[in-house]
């Protein structure tokens, strides 16, 4: 899903934000915008400052320099109180001594709202939440999953005009962790509240959000629908840091090639002027098995393009369950290997065993060119 | 948000400066006030007391010329200083000159022929605007020339000009009666460290690491001295070993009053303290190393020492240094038992009341902080580094039964029982007695405190009040303000000096916290004057005097709270104080309820601070002891020790009760 962001149209707007804690730069120069009722992910390892924008944009710890925007409001300088905005954090914060119905209804009160209608509300609340009978219980006596979706509550109850999740999944077990980003996601399309996620596990920012925002360092890498963070990373932290990749070093060739070792293949057009030394990627799903019987019977195993085509020994094979890892073993990789994620099918009919030769195929819509830089840890 | 941020890499525009909201600026406001509550009761009483320490006072004869007239009373002669006519006459000697801030020197001395009925005339004036003198109780402090009949003049006194050096501290470390106080204060904390730190260790070793029975009681009774005010234990040793004592013999000769009498009781009333530690630091072993010992086939002595001891160390140097703070710093036990023998505290305390010298009083004063403020910054140090050893995977220790071990360690345990129920023991039976020696038939009469010194039941049941709204008024202040320290936003700097503030009155020993408040309070140019000789002052003394303790407690208490409560309420838009009152006073009501009883009975049993500051309206109990004992009536003063230990007795069992009343209203969520 691709979300086309009109800029008149955006909720929120993040102009030039600078945040220095003593000389620590956190945040540099950050620029963003928010569409209305968009789901965006904060994605990166720790320390990228994800964090440190998120707590901006709630007025928690203040930018030292720059803007935000909030429906078209200038929230910059105001403290977390005075702007909207619902937060759910890691701790879930819940108030231990308030049981469930008295921690949603907390916003709700001083509010203007009588007693019944604070108790439909919350009801309400707990209905959406999909936990009707907990209402009297304390948070203690609840599992950490439904503790979870209190407070998700406990944050929506005000129907504020932004959602704000500070790794808000990361405290639960794997399964319940799969289970509750649907129902997060679910809930905020139901809502349409405009949400801003924080999370470091991009299998979560891939399965959640409309559009991802890579950070490093404080700094922007790349912001795109999570297709276009896969299919295009723009730089070789993003593709190291999403999903899996080989780095191979490598020359530039003219545009649309790379020189590996004494080989030259074609790859993606490339920005790299012809000698200049790069790093050739492509993910290990990427490449392309050949041989007899390589592809699904009937149907014809065709190279694409030949100078892409290499002969390599199978050097060790791990079974991962639904695929096969496999390590090829090439002269022009030198000491390293290239990682090729083969379908159990595929290694079957081929007969593939530790040892093997074989013939693979990096595609060249899928081998890229990166600048030599730092990867993601 | 610095002007230096501009300068540093590529930030454009103007820095953000925050919008405060209206909690940012209530919590503030409320650190100012509280802030402002330690300046005024701790940081300038203490600037006060240390300047007067420094400050001197002399007669400076040359800062007065005199003329005197012939007998006619019109004519006069050439004006002379007091310093020309001393230096002939050599009336006064250099050592004379030396004064008090209340010193007068008279000046017919200097006049030889000087009669009060003669017609001769005087003119007398300062050379220097500085210069005071008086004129019978008028004070004349302009260079103008004053003209004054000889019956007059006999009534001009000098008055000495104040200055500011080491002069003091000279004087103390020259004379020997003094500065041998120093040697004598620290000897005695040292024993007294040792051999309690010695007990307290092995008796929390029984409690801990034996299966030996009877240890809920042991651990009653270890707690009991904690009760009682610091000079009972010396009474009961009066009693014990004194000139009439009961087990007199038992000491061969030796006496009681001094060092031997300080020593028994400093290690009565701080064996609570030391067991307490130590006995934390012996409870959080992780049995994972004794199986891991006595898998490499450890003996059990060769454990002991690689394992137990180490893993206790923190607590032992913890323990010892509380210890000796404990006792270098206390006054009732010495000045009860201490006899001739002269140590810091009690110098003090003679040295002000006394002599009156504030000034020297000032002085040891000084002195007794820094070794006070050195034991408390090791221990400081020491404790931030105990909570290390304790991580989330230890399983604890279980001790297995040993019999040779267990009942060993069952008679060591009892021997400390017997020696602390003794104590209070015979102070028990020291008020019921109608006339030790001769008279052992019962009564009451030891408790008619009124036909006594001392302020009578008035007294007691001014102690009761004071250490009702010390609870209060301390458990509100010291919470709140340690939730303003832990919870509000940025303001660092603010925050930093306000912890700072809390942490310094466990450094300030309780006499010189009430000599400064003589120093700063007890001037009439104060503004806060009016609390001199009130209870306010000893309410507001006692708070400050025991602030530290109760502030990292709640601080504790505070830090074990999610970190973002405030964040979530501030985005529900609810004010903070809402959030302060709904969830965290009851989440924090067990550390409360613990500050709460900890003032009460430390109110109940304070006398150091106290002693300065109390008025004949507001003696207290505690002072009562001291002063019955001071006057002979010392069964009495037993009778109403004895009265402070039932009191802090009753308090706790109703503050247990109480707890669990609230707890289990307040807490029922803690339960699964």
């Amino acid at each position: 899903m691709n979300v086309t962001t009109n800029v008149d149209s955006s909720y929120l707007k993040i102009e030039n934000l600078w945040k220095y804690f003593g000389k620590f730069l956190a945040l540099e120069d950050v620029s963003l915008e928010i569409a209305e009722g968009e789901l965006v992910c904060f994605l990166g390892p720790s320390g990228c400052g994800k964090t440190t924008l998120l707590r901006a944009i709630a007025g928690l710890d203040l930018q030292s320099n720059g803007s935000i925007l909030q429906g078209g409001k200038d929230v910059s300088s105001l403290p977390p109180s005075e702007r909207d905005f619902g937060i759910v954090f890691q701790s879930y914060a819940l108030f231990p001594n308030l049981s469930i119905e008295k921690n949603v209804a907390y916003g709700l009160e001083n509010t203007g709202r009588s007693k019944s209608e604070i108790s439909e509300r919350v009801a309400e609340l707990l209905a959406l939440v999909g936990l009707p009978d907990q209402g009297k219980k304390y948070p203690a006596q609840l599992s950490g999953g439904q503790q979870q979706r209190i407070a998700l509550a406990r944050a929506i109850a005000t129907s504020p005009g932004l959602l704000l999740l500070d790794e808000p999944l990361s405290a639960l077990d794997a399964k319940v962790r799969v289970h509750l980003r649907h129902e997060i996601k679910d809930l905020q399309r139901k809502l349409g509240v405009t949400t801003v996620m924080v999370t470091h596990d991009q299998e979560e920012a891939l399965a959640m959000a409309d559009r991802i925002v890579v950070m490093n360092h404080g700094v922007i890498e790349q912001v795109g629908s999570p297709t276009e963070i896969y299919r295009e990373p723009s730089s070789l932290f993003v593709a190291d840091f999403i999903g899996e990749m080989n780095q191979i070093p490598a020359v530039a060739g003219n545009s649309g090639e790379v020189r590996i070792g004494e080989t030259v293949m074609k790859s993606l057009d490339h920005k790299f002027s012809d000698g200049e030394k790069i790093i050739a990627a492509i993910r290990p799903n990427d490449i392309i098995p050949h041989g007899d019987g390589a592809r699904s019977p009937g149907a014809e195993d065709t190279i694409e393009t030949d100078s892409n085509a290499i002969e390599v020994i199978v050097d060790e094979m791990e079974f991962l369950g639904a695929f096969w890892r496999c390590r090829l073993q090439h002269a022009m990789f030198g000491e390293r290997e290239l990682i090729a994620d083969f379908s159990i099918n595929a290694v079957r009919r081929l007969e593939l065993n530790e040892g093997s030769k074989m013939l693979i195929e990096l595609p060249k819509g899928r081998l890229m060119a990166f600048t030599p830089s730092e990867a993601a840890a | 948000m610095s002007d230096a941020t501009v300068e540093m890499k590529g930030a454009a525009g103007k820095p953000i400066r925050g919008k405060l909201s209206r909690d940012d600026i209530i919590m503030r406001g409320s650190m100012l006030v509280i802030g402002l509550y330690l300046l005024i009761t701790m940081v300038f009483p203490l600037y006060a007391m240390l300047s007067k320490s420094f400050s001197t006072y002399m007669f400076d004869l040359s800062a007065y010329e005199v003329q005197v007239s012939d007998e006619g009373g019109a004519t006069f002669s050439e004006p002379v200083t007091f310093a020309d006519l001393n230096s002939t006459l050599n009336v006064v000697t250099e050592g004379d000159l030396n004064a008090g801030s209340d010193g007068r020197l008279g000046v017919t001395q200097f006049f030889p022929d000087f009669s009060f009925r003669s017609p001769v005339n005087y003119r007398i004036r300062n050379t220097s605007d500085t210069g005071r003198f008086l004129v019978g109780s008028t004070l004349n402090d302009t260079t103008n020339w004053v003209e004054l009949d000889s019956n007059t003049f006999r009534r001009v006194q000098l008055r000495p000009v104040e200055s500011r050096g080491l002069d003091n501290f000279r004087a103390y470390f020259g004379t020997p009666a003094l500065s041998n106080s120093i040697k004598n204060s620290v000897m005695i904390a040292t024993i007294s460290t040792l051999i309690t730190v010695f007990l307290a260790f092995w008796f929390a070793y029984a409690l801990n690491r034996s299966c030996m029975r009877f240890k809920g009681f042991f651990r009653l009774v270890a707690m009991a001295p904690i009760l009682v005010p610091s000079l009972l234990p010396g009474i009961a040793l009066v009693y014990l070993f004194g000139n009439q004592g009961m087990l007199k013999e038992l000491l061969f000769g030796a006496s009681i009053y001094g060092p031997i009498g300080i020593i028994i009781g400093s290690v009565f009333f701080t064996f609570p303290h030391a067991f307490l530690i130590i006995s934390t630091a012996l409870s959080i072993s992780d049995a994972r190393l004794y199986e891991a010992s006595v898998v490499l086939r450890g003996s059990p002595w060769r454990t002991f020492w690689t394992v137990t001891i180490p893993g206790a160390r923190y607590g032992l140097v913890s323990a010892a240094f509380v210890v000796f703070n404990l006792v270098i710093t206390d006054f009732g036990l010495p000045k009860v038992i201490g006899g001739q023998f002269n140590v810091l505290a009690v110098d003090i305390y003679k040295q002000v009341i006394g002599q009156q010298n504030f000034e020297m009083g000032a002085v040891v004063s000084v002195v007794l902080i820094l070794p006070a403020i050195v034991a408390f910054t090791i221990d400081r140090f020491v404790q931030s580094k105990q909570v290390a050893l304790l991580s989330a995977r230890s399983v604890p220790y279980a001790p297995s039964p040993n019999t040779k071990l267990d009942w060993t360690l069952f008679g060591f345990s009892s021997l400390i029982a017997v020696f602390i129920v003794g104590i209070l023991g015979v102070c028990q039976f020291a008020a019921l007695v109608k006339f030790w020696p001769y008279d052992l038939s019962f009564s009451l009469n030891n408790y008619q405190f009124d036909r006594m010194d001392g302020g009578g039941w008035g007294s007691y049941y001014n102690s009761i009040k004071l250490a009702l709204l010390t609870a209060v008024i301390g458990t509100a202040v010291i919470f709140f303000g340690a939730y303003l320290v832990e919870k509000s936003n940025g303001f660092r700097t603010g925050r930093t000096i306000f912890q700072m503030f809390a942490m310094l009155p466990m450094a300030i020993p309780g006499m010189v916290l009430g000599l400064s408040y003589i120093f700063f309070f007890n001037n009439p140019s104060n503004p806060f004057y009016f609390i001199y000789g009130t209870m306010a002052i000893l309410v507001v003394s006692t708070v400050t005097h025991f602030y530290t303790v109760s502030h990292l407690t709640a601080t504790t208490a505070l830090q074990q709270m999610d970190r973002e409560f405030e964040s979530v309420s501030a985005s529900l838009k609810q004010p903070t104080l809402k959030l302060f009152s709904r969830v965290t006073v009851p989440v924090s009501m067990p550390a409360i309820l613990d500050i709460s009883i900890y003032l009460f009975v430390n109110a109940m049993t304070t006398v150091s601070a106290v002693v300065f500051l109390y008025s004949p309206k507001t003696s207290l109990a505690s002072i009562a002891v001291l002063n019955m004992d001071d006057a002979g009536d010392i069964a009495p003063a037993a009778a109403m020790g004895m009265m402070i230990f039932y009191t802090n007795t009753a308090a706790r069992i109703f503050h247990l009760i109480a707890s669990r009343g609230i707890l289990q209203r307040t807490q029922a969520w803690r339960s699964r």
